[in-house]
């Protein structure tokens, strides 16, 4: 023992989302480095950041599914692991077996399979509603029956939007939910985020700079340290710097920043 | 056979071992095929090897031993994968040799002559005994029992297990409980099809059923009737003919499953030029 006193949490319960110190390592890999990050109560914050950033690392670490090396998270000033229902989560699309033998509805009804074991646990016809309902919400009601297998890339990201609200959480994760879909279904979707942002907290992690930056509040660029997050500003020798390219940034007014689309170039 | 079947005893066990078999190898077929885990279970499968060798080696029954090796195997692989740092199939490739090399050691130090244990590598079904039929009766009500019991945690879990984790389901239960029913089913298999042959017996009904339906439920439903069909075929064939049922049952099944495939890629190819050809028109 060495006699050193854990430091108090500096978090507020009231927050949505608090992280503080956050380091992360696979194996002898650090992932994440003192990270802290803090999100107000129906805030939506973008995170941004290249690949292999730790942009995922950090929702999975929020999600409790990596163990950090150090630092402190809390959600509604609860610790990761405690969050059960607090958090609605929609993983990356490439993550899940298309094939598995499931319908669009059973999928959302996941959301609302109880957490305890229960022997002979049956969904309600509420239970079906309820499921039902989300569909309808997310646009995709008519597709019930259908097995996954055979939705779109945009069909199926509503479907798990739809499982993540399942769980009526206070915030929302999504882990790249545009990612292999076509340009009308983002627009579908950011739509959508942005609705769902009026009743819950919404952290989104995306590549796609255009689309996330017209419609955040907050945005945070990842790239294994926090490199700017909210009031320091955020300019464009920053992105230059997390992206390794020119990246023109064009004010829009107060909370909003916009990111005009660029084409990706070797970095001098 | 059908008279023969009223006459002599074995062939009564051969048939309802065959049918218990077919009920385990449904269920737990198509969650290994659909959660990926057909390597885990020969992995689980050739380990119990080692068991068999150390029931002749101490005097007691070797499936007992079997299934003492199984659910330690289970439980191994299952506690270095969750820990991580290690790929999944060096830990299956490694338990898969070691049983293997143990239970060859135990046979080696039996004193006395060799035991007969081809039927434990290749199945025996036409020797099964009433404890043997009790022990798989017991087995297959357990693993049924827990599929069932379930239902709807088993789908959340397998379709996506990070968010069963998530929502605050307890994986890690289901992982193990996977993992020992696995092992069980290992054990049934063991006097049909034998240690080396089960994975054809676990995953072929399993395969065939996800060709022809399309959810959870009737693809268990299925496998449980497809496994039925040749289980009770192959033994018929086996009897018939006078030759190795566990061999019989396998070769059956494999064959089933690629003519479904081949007839299956026909039926999509003729599909698809209808289509085609609709659409020109």
């Amino acid at each position: 023992m060495n006699g050193r006193r854990p430091q108090p949490s500096l978090c507020d319960a009231q927050e949505a989302l608090c992280v503080e110190n956050l380091t992360v390592y696979y194996g002898q890999t650090p992932a994440l480095e003192n990270v802290s990050l803090r999100v107000r109560d129906r805030q939506y914050l973008g995170i941004i950041g290249p690949n292999g950033g730790g942009k995922t690392t950090l929702l999975r670490a929020i999600l409790n599914l990596v163990l950090p090396a150090s630092g402190t998270i809390r959600v509604y000033g609860k610790k990761p692991g405690e969050t059960g229902g607090l958090i609605g989560y929609v993983p990356q699309y490439a993550g899940l077996d298309r094939a598995f033998p499931i319908t669009v509805r059973e999928v959302v009804l996941t959301g609302l399979t109880k957490r305890t074991l229960t022997p002979f646990y049956r969904f309600t016809p509420a239970d079906r509603d309820t499921a039902d309902a989300l569909l309808e919400k997310v646009k995709i009601g008519a597709l019930a029956r259908r097995q996954i297998a055979s939705l779109s890339g945009g069909e199926f990201q509503k479907m798990l939007i739809a499982r993540a609200l399942a769980v009526r959480p206070r915030l929302l994760l999504l882990d790249e939910p545009t990612a292999n879909v076509d340009p009308s279904s983002c627009d579908q979707i950011y739509t959508l985020i942005e609705e769902l942002n009026a009743k819950m907290t919404v952290v989104l992690v995306t590549h796609d700079l255009f689309a996330v930056s017209s419609q955040v509040q907050k945005i945070a660029c990842l790239n294994r340290n926090l490199v700017y997050h909210d009031e320091t500003g955020l300019d464009e020798d920053t992105l230059h710097r997390l992206y390794g390219c020119p990246v023109d940034l064009i004010a829009h007014g107060v909370p909003h920043r916009v990111l005009r689309e660029h084409e990706r170039e070797d970095t001098p | 056979m059908i008279d023969a079947l009223f006459e002599y005893q074995f062939l009564q066990n051969a048939l309802i071992c065959s049918v218990l078999a077919s009920v385990v190898c449904g269920l737990i077929g198509v969650i290994i095929v659909e959660k990926k885990l057909v390597m885990l279970s020969g992995g689980i499968a050739h380990t119990s090897y080692g068991g068999v060798g150390l029931g002749y080696l101490a005097g007691f029954e070797p499936i007992i031993g079997a299934f003492l090796f199984s659910v330690l195997a289970a439980f191994g692989i299952g506690a270095i994968n969750r820990r991580g740092g290690t790929r999944s199939d060096v830990v299956i490739g490694l338990f898969w040799s070691l049983g293997m090399a143990l239970g060859t050691l135990f046979i080696a130090l039996t004193p006395g002559y060799p035991p007969e244990i081809t039927s434990y590598l290749f199945g025996s079904i036409l020797s099964v005994t009433t404890t043997d039929l009790w022990l798989t009766t017991v087995f297959t009500a357990v693993v049924l029992l827990v599929i069932v019991m379930l239902f709807n945690h088993w789908k959340a879990y397998l379709f996506d297990e990070e968010f069963a984790a998530i929502i605050g389901m307890r994986t890690a239960v289901l992982d193990y409980l996977l993992l020992v029913l696995v092992a069980l089913t290992v054990v049934v298999l063991i006097r049909v099809a034998g240690i080396i042959l089960v994975l054809a017996l676990l995953t072929a009904p399993a395969a065939i059923a996800g060709m022809l339906f399309p959810r959870l439920k009737q693809r268990m439903a299925a496998a449980v009737a497809i496994g039925c069909v040749l289980c009770v075929a192959g033994l018929w064939i086996s009897y018939s003919l006078d030759i190795a049922s566990g061999a019989c049952i396998v070769i059956l099944s494999v064959s089933c499953y690629f003519a479904c495939r081949a007839a299956r890629a026909a039926y999509l190819r003729r599909k698809r030029k209808k289509a085609g050809r609709r659409a020109e028109v």
